[in-house]
């Protein structure tokens, strides 16, 4: 039998230990994206030396010149790509398997993905039989249509899901007319396909693939300032999001407005999942899984925490996954969505399998 | 001197049953709830308590009169107002792992903390003081997921008593407790409502402990009519017995339990003093016969030394006795 007070002092010896844990987690991982945003410039189908990639990011001249173009025309939008879209879906992940209180919910279960599929499936799969001209105006577009398209898709499927969850009461609801919205999108899109030409579901399903590849300098801004604005709303939410950790009844009697709660939570996990699908494709994976590994790592739920740690493990993993998907020292490029999951999967279900924590954060 | 915390007016309860006529659960009731005060609201399945909560906690809007606490009309408060006049412990399990009991009591600090929910010092000397005072200090390190329910509910309490209200409404905080969890909880929560001041409101199905425990009891009786009192006072009116009355069961008023009623097969007499004697009638009252204070020799049992004796007969255990008398009053030959 221990002493009361050896029990209390066992017991303030885990909580030291576990508000270190935040610091060290926060610090290792901090250091572990900058590592990691180095290496992801610095490797690829050509290797640049390290010495240069600093070189080219301090604006100096590098050994050859051509590395400074490659590091800076070519991987640092992609590597800033992948670090915004891997902190936006793990952060919408969090949200909503918050939200659901249901830990296989994503950033896409509102259908915000289906809906930026049908916005570009209809782009690439349709245009080929309503005409030329309309061919013409898209080509013009350039990369920025299958963009827009795709953000005019999520957008449309974010306002359908809003005014749902203005009406319902229920939680459960919202989400099952969530994964059913989905569902038709998806249907819709299968149409497009059935009656779509082979180089044109070639171009659709290249896009499905998912790429971190696509963005350029001039369309950096407008992805950085949607999923900044997405991540900010996220923050703001982080009282909401604690109290909801106990239950809707509990989180209204702490003060809390669960209409204005829930529609930030929806507007904020739309914005950055609408905003990584209409620029990098659905990637999935990601959303569900960072989620985890960040409780899992921080042994708490609770959101302060939770949310920083989830966007720099989320940027960790996607600047992993754009690495090994460009197969460094070939020239090819492997599908970024059969990475996150091939990989990430086993290393997911492994971990989890040896967690108590992941259960202990749904089940009571 | 206790003072009044919040007044009900001609507090009709209910739901709006699509478009028609309201469906009124409980109507014209006037009630106050006292500071320092243990309350107890209980009433049969269906009698209506939780929409008498729910309507008080202002969850639910009333369907005529008016819930007052300090004068302010609580469902007309914004939600963040009444956030800090009402606390709730509900029945369920809370749902929530990977959060300590310190982080969970801390979430009661909600209401009083900024938009970031970072806790002062104050807060945090609250919150520690809410958990001593529900003795959970030694659970403060401890993920909420490998306590107990009886642990739990208490980190559940002090979370209420943390977000200090003067309010704290607990919906069947007992339901799923074993009876020392349950007696210790009611304990607790007496302790809290007299050393805190705070006004207690819970309704339970465990009219025992109720009664011992309660300062005060809101008696439903079904129809729809609430009546307040002492325990004793209601006991003694007979409004327990009419509010619980069924076909399977009789409240007994003097000793404030519950009989089974079963088929009457006989009157007996028992002989004899103390515990053993007690235990013996309970024993026969359980077996359906009625015991009397006299009856002629063949329907004596005589409690003795070692054993029970009837008609000539010893008995060592009251399981045979009862045998033997269901057997000759199946045969009454």
């Amino acid at each position: 039998m221990a002493t009361r007070s050896e029990a209390q002092a066992w017991q303030s010896a885990r909580l030291a230990l576990r508000l270190g844990r935040r610091s060290i987690v926060f610090t290792a991982l901090l250091i572990a994206v900058c590592g990691m945003f180095c290496l992801a410039l610095a490797v690829g189908s050509v290797s640049v030396p390290l010495e240069d990639v600093l070189r080219a990011l301090l604006g100096q001249a590098t050994s050859r010149p051509a590395y400074a173009t490659i590091v800076t025309q070519f991987r640092m939008p992609r590597a800033l790509t992948a670090l915004l879209a891997g902190a936006a879906l793990a952060v919408g992940g969090v949200q909503m398997q918050t939200l659901f209180r249901n830990p296989l919910t994503d950033p896409f279960v509102l259908g915000v993905s289906a809906g930026a599929s049908l916005g570009v499936a209809l782009v690439v799969l349709a245009v080929g039989t309503t005409g030329a001209s309309i061919l013409a105006g898209i080509g013009l577009l350039g990369d920025f249509s299958m963009a827009a398209a795709a953000s005019l898709g999520a957008a449309v499927m974010l306002l359908i899901v809003l005014s749902f969850a203005q009406r319902t009461q229920s939680i459960l609801t919202l989400l099952i007319v969530g994964l059913m919205l989905g569902y038709a999108v998806s249907a819709l899109v299968s149409l497009l396909l059935y009656f779509s030409i082979p180089e044109r579901i070639q171009a659709y399903i290249n896009w499905t693939f998912g790429s971190f590849g696509g963005v350029t300098w001039r369309q950096l801004p407008i992805l950085a300032l949607l999923i900044g604005v997405g991540l900010a709303l996220s923050l703001a939410l982080v009282k909401p999001l604690n109290a909801l950790l106990l239950g809707e009844a509990y989180a209204q009697s702490m003060g809390i407005n669960l209409r204005r709660a829930r529609l930030g939570i929806i507007l904020s996990t739309a914005l950055l999942a609408g905003a990584v699908t209409a620029f990098c494709g659905p990637i999935g994976f990601l959303g569900i899984a960072v989620p985890h590994l960040s409780r899992i790592l921080l042994r708490t739920a609770d959101h302060c925490a939770l949310l920083p740690t989830a966007m720099l493990l989320g940027a960790l993993v996607a600047m992993l996954a754009d690495l090994i998907a460009q197969v460094p020292g070939r020239q090819i490029i492997l599908p970024l969505n059969a990475i996150t999951a091939l990989i990430g999967a086993p290393v997911v279900a492994l971990i989890v399998m040896r967690q108590r924590s992941l259960r202990d954060a749904f089940s009571a | 001197m206790s003072q009044i915390v919040l007044t009900a007016e001609r507090l009709s309860v209910g739901y709006w049953a699509g478009g028609g006529a309201p469906a009124v659960v409980l109507r014209d009731l006037n009630l106050t709830l006292h500071s320092g005060a243990l309350v107890c609201l209980i009433g049969q399945n269906g009698a209506g308590k939780s929409t008498l909560m729910r309507t008080l906690a202002a969850v639910q809007r009333p369907l005529a009169g008016t819930v007052r606490i300090g004068g302010e009309d609580v469902h007309q408060l914004p939600i963040k107002r009444r956030a800090r006049l009402i606390s709730i412990v509900l029945t369920e399990r809370a749902q929530t792992g990977l959060l300590s009991a310190r982080e969970v009591t801390a979430l009661g600090r909600l209401p009083h903390t900024d938009w970031t929910g970072r806790l002062s010092e104050a807060d945090r000397a609250i919150v520690d003081w809410a958990l001593q005072a529900v003795g959970a200090q030694v659970l403060a390190a401890r993920p909420i997921s490998e306590l107990s329910d009886g642990e739990r509910q208490k980190v559940m309490i002090a979370r209420a008593l943390a977000q200090e209200t003067p309010l704290i409404f607990l919906d069947e905080p007992t339901a799923f407790l074993d009876l020392p969890c349950r007696v210790e909880i009611m304990a607790l929560l007496r302790r809290l409502a007299h050393c805190t001041g705070r006004a207690i409101l819970l309704s339970t199905h465990d009219l025992e402990l109720a009664l011992r425990s309660a300062d005060r009891i809101w008696l439903l009786d079904g129809d729809g009519a609430l009546q307040a009192g002492a325990p004793e006072d209601l006991v003694l009116s007979g409004a327990f017995a009419r509010a619980f009355a069924s076909e399977s069961a009789a409240f007994d008023a003097s000793s404030g339990t519950f009989k089974l009623c079963t088929e009457v097969r006989g009157a007996l007499a028992v002989q004899g003093e103390g515990l053993r004697a007690l235990w013996t009638r309970r024993a026969l009252e359980r077996a359906g016969f009625v015991v009397r204070q006299q009856m002629p020799a063949p329907f004596c049992v005589q409690v003795t030394q070692d054993g029970w004796q009837w008609r000539a007969t010893h008995y060592s255990s009251l399981e045979a006795l009862v045998e033997a008398l269901l057997n000759a009053n199946a045969d009454p030959a």
